[in-house]
Formats: C-alpha cells, structure tokens, sequence
C-alpha cells in the first residue's frame, strides 16, 4: 500500500508541476514538451486506479496525436511568443484570485466537507470483481459495444466531423500549378482526342490549332 | 497511508486551476489557451476515472472515453482555425480576432 502511496504522490506531484510549467513557459515548444509530460503522469494516475485502458489511450491519443499536432503547429506558425506575453503579469493578480477561489471551492467540496458517493446503488454497469478474470479493457468493451454503440458510433461521427472540417479549413490551391482533372481525362474520347490528317506525298503537315493545344 | 478519492479529486482540482490560471495568463496566446483547455478536460477525465474506480462502475470510464474522443476533435479543429487565421492575418494574437465584429 506503502507503494501504491509512494507513486501516486510521484505522479500528481510531477503532473501538477509540469501542469503548471505548461501554462508559465516563455516557449511554447517546453509548454508542449511539458503538456507531454504532464500527460504521462496523469496516465500513471490512471494506471493506478485501475483505468489501464484509458491510460494508454491518453499515451497514444494525447501524446501521439494531439501534443504533436500542437508541436506541428507552434513550430509551423512564424510568431513573435515574446510579444505575445505582454501583460503576463499584469493578468497575473486576477488570474490568481479566480483560480484560488476555484481551488479552495472545489477542494472544500470534495475533501473537507465529504460526501454520500452511494457506493452500490443504482450501478449503471458494474465493475468487474477484482480477481473475476475480466481485464478492464474486456469490460470496457463489453458495455461499449453493447450498451453504449450508438455513443460509440456518435463519438466516431464526432471524429469524421473533426477530420473533413480540419482538411476544409487548411486545404488550399495554389494558382497557377497545373492539376489533374480526372473528369477531363475520363471524358476524352477519340472524336476529341484524335485528328485523322490525308498527308499528300512530298509535303509536310501542318497542324491545325486544335491539335497543337 | 491509504489513497483515497478525496486525493484524486484534489490533484484533478489543481490541475483544473491551472487550467483556468493558464487562461488568465496567457490571455493574448491562443495556442496556450488550447493547452490550457486540454489540462482542464485532463482533470475532468481523472474526475470521472477516479469516480469510476471508486463506485465500481464502469459508465464512469466510458464517459471519459468520449471526453477524449471530443478533446481531440477539439484540438484538430481549434488548431486548423488557428493556421487558417494566421494565414489571413499574419498574427495569432487574441486582441486581433476582430473580423466578425458587427
């Protein structure tokens, strides 16, 4: 148990800290490099309650896709950071009221006063018996693709919607570059495609304008 | 010692701070603001996974199955919208995001 205690203080330490480096870094690269970081340990977490799915879903999705893209962008875009964190400080003393207030809300809801969680009630699926066999992503999936597929299906909708959005927002043409229409090429046919030329003997062809387009 | 839910509530609690922080200080930094909207949907996700874990109910963990799938939708959108106006403008900073103004 000692163990257990051991690693869950390594990990919410170090994704609290690295959570709070993502959000002071002066280079939004180290703030991506950190975002990383501080989702490995929050998948630690996950791994500590027992979510093993989820917790490589965070390492992959997070860190695989999403802190990669965010990598991608920050290092594509020519901005002046510097500039941008003008009134940093000047931000500094509001931001710290609404976020303390917020801390000291939440943690006076959960932690101090405590409350009825209602453990066994009403389970709307129940967790697997430790020891029953049932690893947690056999679980999950067995009320995902059972109970829940129209969300399952909707989330992926959600994907799709995401995906075609993203490639209409950045997909550009440039002028002036010369494309394949493969309508046109489809629609060729030897009428339009083939000129028949009687070529008398001992004289040259000339070719009509169509041809030479 | 043992670890219980109230712990991973409060660890969940300030990283939805930092979060919110995050927003507040990096006011003119759209990039950032995202990054700090992705740390607060990571501390709802440890939110519903701790719930999940502490009741013996899975609902919890499919919940924030979905959360994820909308986080990185999110990102992918959010973040195209950004190159797409940086294009138009030549500028990310927040203050400038004025063009549909009545």
């Amino acid at each position: 148990m000692t163990l257990t205690a051991f690693f869950f203080y390594l990990f919410a330490i170090l994704a609290v800290l690295f959570g709070a480096l993502v959000i002071t870094a002066r280079n939004p690269v180290h703030a991506v490099l950190y975002l990383i970081v501080t989702f490995f340990n929050a998948a630690g977490l996950f791994v500590l309650l027992g979510a093993e799915f989820l917790a490589m879903l965070l390492v992959i999705v997070y860190v695989g896709a999403v802190a990669v893209l965010f990598l991608f962008v920050v290092m594509m875009l020519d901005v002046d950071f510097a500039e941008l964190r003008a009134g940093f400080i000047k931000n500094a003393p509001v931001g710290l009221l609404v976020g303390g207030l917020v801390l000291a809300e939440l943690i006076v809801m959960f932690a101090v006063k405590g409350f009825d969680l209602g453990i066994g009630k009403q389970l709307a699926a129940a967790a697997p018996a430790p020891g029953s066999g049932i690893a947690n992503t056999e679980a999950l999936g067995r009320i995902l693709y059972t109970k829940y597929v129209y969300f399952f299906q909707g989330a992926g909708l959600v994907l799709l919607v995401a995906m075609i959005g993203a490639i209409v927002l950045t997909l550009r043409h440039k002028e002036g570059v010369k494309r394949q229409s493969i309508s046109a090429q489809v629609n060729r046919t030897p009428a339009t495609a083939i000129e028949v030329v009687k070529v008398a003997p001992g004289q040259a062809i000339v070719p009509s304008a169509e041809a030479q387009r | 010692m043992t670890i219980g839910l109230a712990h991973y509530l409060v660890v969940a609690a300030c990283l939805f701070t930092l979060g919110i922080l995050g927003i507040f200080l990096n006011r003119k930094n759209v990039i950032v603001i995202l990054m700090s909207v992705e740390l607060m949907l990571l501390a709802v996700n440890i939110n519903l996974v701790a719930f999940s874990t502490y009741l013996g109910d899975l609902v919890g963990q499919v919940f924030a199955l979905f959360v994820l799938t909308v986080a990185a939708a999110e990102a992918a959108i959010g973040l195209a919208i950004v190159v797409v106006y940086y294009r138009n403008r030549g500028s990310i900073a927040v203050e400038d995001i004025n063009m549909m103004k009545g």
